[in-house]
């Protein structure tokens, strides 16, 4: 099953790169190697095995490999496999929307709200709706922050109120109200059956239907989060993975002065 | 015991005579007090279940009832012994006819004290009895099958659906799990009934039902008779509905319970006072039924940080220990928590890890210690995510933990898939097998990394004991000195399912149940 271990065969592709077809690199341009690892509800056996590179061709990767398999329980078996990708993609042409201001320290930040704003903003987070998920809320706002990147707890600047978890989508409202927050933080961590898709909805339709949308800048953050998620469900910016609170603070910043300079 | 850690053995039972002044004072407070949650349970002891037209609970309609009537302080069983020495119907029967706004049990002339009382033993007597043959059953199952070695390795299960769950739950079990968790759904911990029936519907876990632990134990005695090995069952006794979850897994034979006041105050926002009272009847039932309970220090450091608080999570611990005792609960039911959770970054962090775990294990020598794996740092990156495991496991095997929480490679991606769940058993079997006897071979040096450490851990968690018991615990928590949470007496949720005892109130249960097996 180790077929490609000191292989001799010649490698007779374009070992150049080419932006306009890019595929996976394993050790030599374009071999397109790829691993994956998968369960098929199938006994082990050669049936499975053939089922498993059949699968894997089916996906549009040559010469599959199955390196390894293990029944789980009778009628579950996994697999470790390689293949070779035959698809390539465009690089060139790709256009990803992203969260385009430049993202500063919180020291610049600091100084760029008091110079540009002239005044604390007020920033109100939560996990909201059924999830109980305090960790990304509590890295981007609590005072110590997460991995050196200090929270909006620390900010001279802003005023920062963690609702914590489990925050319905009303009442999430009716503090940012009492508050009067200038930015909204939503966190969603769970993300099972798209539940985040939901809660993530009705707050905007919540906050439409009270005339406030408009009135705050609207962000949310979450590990299966992205900018252009967060666009397509109505939040003026999303961050995913590896986003710490200077990437919030500066976006929020940046939005709140752009958006005075407008009125 | 010889301290490996040099641990001034002095200082802990200082440090233990302090919590049990906090922890007495905490039961000064509970014994006046009743909840809506308690009462339910009593509901449930006295044999009423099943729901309305509208999938409310029985137990839920009897308590709302007196509850409205302003008698709740009086209790449900007061009421319930009156009504059956009235009617001569049965508790269910009562709640039936209740229900159905064909009777009103606050309005019912009243039956002397000793009918009333004869009455509630009688049908108290009949649970204590269901619940005793429960414990006998596992007791026997382990006398008979027997188990596997300690640290037990504990798995999640959490697909929303309990007939899915048992799949996975048999396929963890037969990789060689030997204690399953069934998750709970997102958001159950405060519903303030407990659902009823089978249910197929859930995010991120599965509701706790009676009928659902019932279908999961069911089918871990079919896998463990097959596999000659007795597979624990595991679910969580936590938020509003604390003595109920108890109560249901007692009838069916559930081993392991979460079971902490503290973590519901903290990270469920669940009020104080209320959780308080919940959690000793909880404690009170677990210990009877031979459950073992498992606390929630661990999470403190998922939101603190693991090197600087450490002293918070021994502090609860010695906290917990002492109300489990109140509770009737031995040392040898409590799994108090704690967790893996420094920073990859953090340099020796591994030493500190073994020195936090092996001062836990010294100072808690009979509790099957409940050791919790990374989650704080898990990235995504799932090949280190399975390094980071495996030295959890290695600290975990060293320090001859209880109950070892699989870490998955997966973490902070989804609920695991059933080869996620492979690949952790097998990390900690290699590990638990290639490495079983370290403990026994290694010593710490005198003055290294690792006594310094357990000292200084030990040291600060006195201070901050001796600060608690000054201040007394819910003061204490309102200043938010565990896991940098802070939490108001009189907010969160269910304070206003508390009220305290009346003069007619009885629960014989507490006494029954802590009068021995």
């Amino acid at each position: 099953m180790s077929g490609g271990l000191y292989s001799m065969q010649s490698k007779d592709f374009d070992k150049t790169l080419d932006l306009t077809s890019v595929k996976p690199y394993g050790d030599t341009m374009n071999d397109g190697k790829i691993q994956l690892s998968f369960t098929l509800p199938v006994p082990a056996g050669d049936e499975a095995i053939e089922a498993a590179k059949q699968l894997i061709k089916k996906m549009g990767l040559d010469n599959p490999q199955v390196v390894f398999y293990k029944e789980l329980m009778p009628g579950f078996t996994f697999f470790n496999c390689y293949g070779s990708c035959t698809h390539t993609v465009d690089y060139s042409t790709i256009y990803v929307p992203k969260v385009e201001s430049g993202v500063m320290d919180m020291h610049e930040t600091d100084i760029f709200i008091r110079e540009q704003i002239g005044r604390k903003l007020v920033i109100v987070g939560a996990s909201t709706g059924t999830d109980a998920h305090t960790v990304g809320i509590d890295a981007i706002m609590n005072m110590k922050g997460y991995a050196g990147h200090y929270g909006l707890e620390r900010y001279e600047m802003i005023e920062a109120f963690n609702l914590g978890s489990q925050v319905p989508n009303d009442e999430f409202i009716a503090r940012a109200i009492e508050l009067k927050a200038d930015a909204l933080l939503v966190s969603q961590t769970v993300t099972q059956k798209d539940v985040h898709i939901k809660n993530l909805v009705e707050l905007v339709e919540l906050l439409e239907a009270e005339g406030l949308r408009e009135k705050m800048i609207l962000v949310c953050g979450g590990p299966r989060l992205s900018h252009e998620l967060a666009k397509e469900l109505g939040y003026d910016a999303g961050f995913g993975m590896n986003s710490y609170a200077d990437d919030v603070a500066s976006y929020i910043a940046q939005e709140y002065a752009k958006r005075a300079s407008i009125k | 015991m010889q301290s490996k850690l040099g641990l001034d053995f002095k200082r802990v039972e200082h440090a233990r005579g302090v919590a049990g002044k906090i922890a007495a004072e905490v039961q000064g407070f509970v014994e006046g007090y009743t909840t809506v949650a308690v009462e339910r349970t009593l509901c449930r002891l006295a044999g009423i279940d099943g729901v309305d037209e509208s999938q409310v609970p029985l137990p839920n309609v009897v308590v709302d009832f007196i509850k409205e009537r302003g008698v709740l302080g009086e209790g449900v069983l007061f009421h319930i012994g009156n009504a059956m020495v009235a009617t001569g119907l049965s508790p269910q029967e009562i709640a039936e006819k209740l229900s159905a706004g064909q009777l009103d049990i606050t309005r019912l002339p009243l039956a002397p004290a000793d009918k009333i009382n004869e009455a509630v033993m009688k049908i108290a007597a009949e649970s204590i009895k269901i619940i005793k043959s429960r414990r006998e059953r596992r007791e026997d199952y382990l006398k008979t099958l027997g188990e596997g070695k300690r640290p037990y390795l504990y798995v999640i299960v959490a697909t929303g659906n309990i007939y899915e769950d048992v799949i996975q739950a048999e396929a963890a079990a037969r990789q060689g799990a030997d204690i399953i968790a069934v998750i709970r759904t997102t958001g159950q911990s405060l519903l303030d009934y407990v659902p009823f029936g089978a249910t197929t519907e859930g995010f991120g876990g599965t509701y706790a039902t009676q009928e659902n632990f019932r279908i999961m134990r069911s089918a871990l005695d079919k896998t463990g008779e097959e596999l000659g090995r007795y597979i624990r069952l595991c679910n969580y006794c936590s938020g509003l509905c604390m003595p109920e979850i108890a109560v249901m897994g007692a009838f069916e034979g559930l081993d392991v319970m979460l079971n902490d006041a503290l973590y519901g105050i903290l990270f469920r926002d669940i009020n104080m006072q209320r959780t308080m009272v919940d959690q000793f009847f909880s404690r009170v039932i677990n210990g009877f039924a031979g459950v073992i309970i498992n606390t929630g220090e661990d999470n403190y450091l998922t939101t603190a940080d693991a090197f600087e608080e450490a002293h918070t999570v021994l502090a609860s611990d010695l906290i917990n220990e002492q109300l489990a005792l109140l509770a009737g609960l031995p040392q040898q039911q409590m799994g108090l928590g704690h967790a893996f959770e420094m920073d990859p970054d953090l340099e020796n962090g591994f030493i500190y890890e073994l020195a936090q775990a092996q001062m836990t294990r010294e100072i808690f020598p009979d509790a099957p210690l409940k050791y919790m794996p990374p989650t704080k740092f898990m990235t995504g990156n799932i090949f280190k995510g399975h390094i980071q495991d495996a030295l959890f496991n290695m600290v975990g095997i060293w320090t001859g933990q209880g109950i070892q929480l699989l870490g998955m490679p997966t973490e902070a991606i989804h609920t695991p898939f059933m080869s996620d769940r492979y690949l952790s058993i097998e990390n900690a079997k290699y590990i638990f097998s290639n490495m079983r006897s370290i403990g026994d071979e290694m010593e710490f040096r005198e003055g290294g990394i690792a006594r310094v450490r357990a000292a200084e851990v030990l040291n600060k968690s006195i201070e901050t004991l001796e600060k608690i018991e000054k201040e007394g615990l819910f003061s204490a928590l309102e200043k938010g000195m565990f896991g940098d949470v802070k939490r108001p007496r009189n907010g969160g949720k269910g304070l206003d399912g508390v009220a305290p005892k009346g003069g007619n109130y009885m629960n014989p249960f507490i006494n029954l149940m802590l009068g021995g097996k």
